[in-house]
C-alpha cells in the first residue's frame, strides 16, 4: 500500500465560477426530439417508414413504369402469369396487374388516409369539446358516441353503402360516419386528465379564452396519442376497404382498389393464384407497415407506457 | 347491484329503440324498391303487393307497427324469398354461426393467452420476439385472405381438411382459425403486456419471496390478475367475430347469419336487413352487459354498484 503524498495545494479552495454551474451540459431536448430519438433506435418501425414511403412511390408513380396501364384490356392475352411485359402477368380480362396494383394502391390508401383524417378531424373536436367542458355537456356528447358504437362499425358501414350510390367518396362517409368515435374517446380521456394541470390553470388566469385553452394548450398535449391512434387507424380503414369490396361493396368499376382485385380473383384463385397474390400481398404489407410504426411511435411518444 | 342491471337495462333498451328507429329510416330512404327486378311486375300486381306487405300505410303508422313488431322479435317476411318469416331466417341460420363463433372464440382464447403468457415469461427473448412476430403478422393479415391462404395450403394442396361447406367438425375448423386469427393476435398482445406489468408488482415480489415455486407465481398469482384487460376484451372479441362472419361464411359456403345477411345486402332484402341488424345489436349489447357483469365479479376492486354505494 503506498503512502498518499497530501501536499499544501492539494487544500487550496478551487474557484468555482456561478457561470459555470449555470451552464447545462448536454444538450436540451424537446419532446419530439427525445420522442424522434427513440423511435430511431427501433429498427423496425425504420424499416415500416421506408416500407411506407416506398408504397407511397410506387402508388403515385408506379402506375405507367412497366408501360402499361390499369384499364386496357386485351382479351387475347387474358389470365397469362408474370412476364417481361406483364410483370405481375394479366387478370380475366387481360388488363396489367402491375399496372392494377399500383392504380389500386392509390385508391387504397387515399381511402385509409382521407378517411383517418376525417375522423381525426371529428375525433379530436368531439373528444376534446367533451372532455373540457365536462358535466351535462359531456354526457350528452359521449352518450351519443356511446349509442353508435353500440352497433357494430362494418354493420354501420355495410348498411350505408346498400343506401348510398357506390362510388369512392360513399365508401369514406360510410367508414368514417362512425369511426371517429375511437379517437373522440382517447382525446377526451387525455383532455379531461390534462384540464387540471397547473398550465391549464396559468394560462386560464392570465385570460385566456375555451377555444384558446383547448386548441393551443391541452390539443397539442394529446398529440402523442393522437397520432398514435391516427397511425393506426389508417390500416384498419384500409382493411375496411377491402372487406366491403370481398363482399361486392367497394369502389366501382372501372375503378380498382386492392380489395377489389382480391375479390376478382378469388373465383379463380385455384387456378391463377398469381391474380390474387399481388394484391393481397400489398394489402398485407401496407398494414403491417402501419402496425408497426404505430407500435413504434406508441413506445416512442409514451414513454410510460414502454414495455 | 339490481340498480345497476336495471340502469344498464335501460341503456340497452334506449340503444336498439334509436338502432330500430335508423335502420327503419335507412331502408325508407333506401333506392329501389323492394320488387324492383328485372322483370317488370305489372302496376296492379305491384299495388297488391305493397298492400299485402303494408307499404301503402302513411309512413308513421308503419314506424309504428315496425316497432311493436320488433319488440316481440317478429321482423315480417322476406321480401325476396316467398313464404320465409325473417325470424325463421335467423332461426335457421344462427346454430351454425354460434358453432363456428364458439370455437373461434376459444380458439383466440386459448392460443392468445398462451402466446401473450409465453412472450411474457421470455421477456426479450427469442420465444418473445417469436410470439409478438406471430402477432402483427396476425393483425397485420385479414381474416378473409388468411381464409384463402388456409384453403389453399389444407384443402387444395394437403388435401387434409375439406375446402367449404359445413357437414362435420373437420368443416368447422379452417373457417373457425380464420375467423380467430385477428382477435388470437390482440390477445396475445394485450395478455403479454398487462402480464409484464403483473409480474412487477409487489404482491408477486411477496410471492416469490415466500418461497413458492415460479410455476406457482406465475401460473396462480401472475396469469389470474393479468387476465382481467383479456375479459374487457370479450366485447370487442365477440363483435370481431360476428363482422368477421359475413366474409368467412361467404367464402367458406356455409349456410349462417353472417352470410345470410350478406346475401340479404346484396338482394336488396330490406327485412332480413333490418332484422338481421337488430338481431346482431341485441346480441352484442347483451354480451357487452354480460362481460361487465362478469368483470365485476372476478375483479373485486371494480364495485358495479360503487356509485350507488358513495350516496
Amino acid at each position: 500500500m503506498s503512502q498518499v503524498q497530501l501536499r499544501d495545494s492539494d487544500f487550496e479552495s478551487i474557484q468555482i465560477d456561478q457561470k459555470e454551474t449555470e451552464k447545462i451540459s448536454g444538450q436540451s431536448t424537446s419532446y419530439w426530439k427525445d420522442a424522434w430519438r427513440r423511435f430511431r433506435k427501433n429498427k423496425l418501425a425504420l424499416a415500416g417508414v421506408i416500407i411506407i414511403i416506398l408504397l407511397a412511390f410506387m402508388a403515385l408513380f408506379g402506375e405507367s413504369i412497366s408501360g402499361q396501364n390499369y384499364r386496357d384490356n386485351d382479351l387475347m392475352n387474358a389470365n397469362k402469369p408474370p412476364s417481361s411485359e406483364h410483370w405481375f402477368g394479366t387478370d380475366n380480362l387481360g388488363r396489367d396487374i402491375f399496372a392494377r396494383t399500383w392504380y389500386g394502391a392509390k385508391i387504397s390508401l387515399f381511402i385509409g388516409l382521407m378517411a383517418s383524417l376525417i375522423d381525426l378531424v371529428i375525433g379530436v373536436i368531439w373528444g376534446a369539446v367533451a372532455g373540457f367542458f365536462g358535466g351535462k355537456i359531456d354526457e350528452y356528447m359521449m352518450r351519443i358516441a356511446d349509442v353508435l358504437y353500440s352497433v357494430p362499425y362494418l354493420l354501420v358501414v355495410i348498411l350505408l353503402m346498400v343506401i348510398m350510390p357506390q362510388g369512392l367518396w360513399t365508401l369514406i362517409i360510410a367508414m368514417t360516419i362512425t369511426g371517429w368515435i375511437n379517437m373522440a374517446r382517447i382525446v377526451r380521456g387525455q383532455v379531461m386528465q390534462l384540464r387540471s394541470e397547473e398550465y391549464v390553470m396559468a394560462a386560464k388566469s392570465l385570460g385566456a379564452s375555451n377555444a384558446r385553452l383547448l386548441f393551443k394548450h391541452l390539443v397539442p398535449n394529446t398529440m402523442g396519442p393522437i397520432i398514435v391512434t391516427l397511425t393506426l387507424t389508417i390500416p384498419s380503414a384500409i382493411f375496411t376497404e377491402a372487406f366491403l369490396s370481398y363482399l361486392g361493396l367497394g369502389v366501382p368499376a372501372p375503378k380498382a382498389s386492392w380489395g377489389t382485385m382480391s375479390s376478382d380473383a378469388l373465383a379463380s384463385f385455384q387456378y391463377y393464384p398469381y391474380q390474387l397474390f399481388f394484391p393481397a400481398f400489398f394489402i398485407c404489407l401496407t398494414m403491417l407497415a402501419f402496425n408497426i410504426v404505430g407500435d413504434g411511435l406508441r413506445d416512442a411518444l409514451d414513454p410510460k407506457e414502454r414495455k | 347491484m339490481a340498480r345497476y342491471l336495471l340502469k344498464k337495462l335501460g341503456s340497452i333498451v334506449v340503444s336498439l329503440f334509436i338502432i330500430i328507429t335508423i335502420t327503419f329510416i335507412l331502408m325508407k330512404i333506401a333506392p329501389g324498391g323492394p320488387f324492383t327486378s328485372e322483370r317488370k311486375t305489372s302496376p296492379a300486381i305491384e299495388k297488391q303487393m305493397m298492400e299485402a306487405y303494408g307499404l301503402n300505410d302513411p309512413i308513421h303508422k308503419q314506424y309504428i307497427d315496425y316497432l311493436i313488431k320488433a319488440a316481440k322479435f317478429d321482423f315480417g317476411p322476406s321480401f325476396k324469398y316467398d313464404g320465409q318469416e325473417v325470424t325463421d331466417i335467423i332461426k335457421r341460420s344462427l346454430p351454425y354461426s354460434l358453432i363456428l363463433g364458439a370455437e373461434a372464440i376459444l380458439i383466440a382464447l386459448a392460443f392468445g393467452v398462451l402466446l401473450g403468457v409465453i412472450a411474457a415469461i421470455r421477456h426479450n427473448k427469442f420465444a418473445d420476439y417469436t410470439a409478438m412476430v406471430i402477432a402483427v403478422l396476425g393483425i397485420s393479415v385479414p381474416s378473409f385472405i388468411m381464409a384463402t391462404i388456409l384453403q389453399y395450403i389444407f384443402a387444395i394442396k394437403l388435401q387434409a381438411l375439406p375446402i367449404a361447406r359445413f357437414e362435420s367438425f373437420a368443416h368447422t375448423i379452417l373457417p373457425a382459425i380464420a375467423l380467430a386469427t385477428t382477435p388470437l393476435a390482440f390477445i396475445a398482445r394485450l395478455m403479454r403486456s398487462s402480464m409484464l406489468e403483473v409480474m412487477s408488482a409487489d404482491y408477486i415480489k411477496t410471492a416469490k419471496s415466500k418461497g413458492l415455486s415460479e410455476r406457482v407465481v406465475t401460473y396462480r398469482h401472475a396469469l389470474r390478475n393479468a387476465m382481467l384487460p383479456v375479459v374487457s376484451y370479450l366485447g370487442p372479441l365477440v363483435v370481431s367475430v360476428l363482422t368477421g362472419s359475413f366474409v368467412i361464411e361467404k367464402i367458406f359456403g356455409i349456410p349462417g347469419l353472417g352470410n345470410e345477411f350478406v346475401v340479404s345486402v346484396t338482394n336488396r332484402d330490406y327485412t332480413v336487413i333490418m332484422g338481421t341488424t337488430v338481431f346482431f345489436s341485441v346480441l352484442l349489447l347483451v354480451s357487452i352487459l354480460v362481460v361487465d357483469l362478469i368483470y365485476g365479479l372476478i375483479d373485486p376492486r371494480i364495485k358495479v354498484t360503487s356509485k350507488e354505494a358513495g350516496k
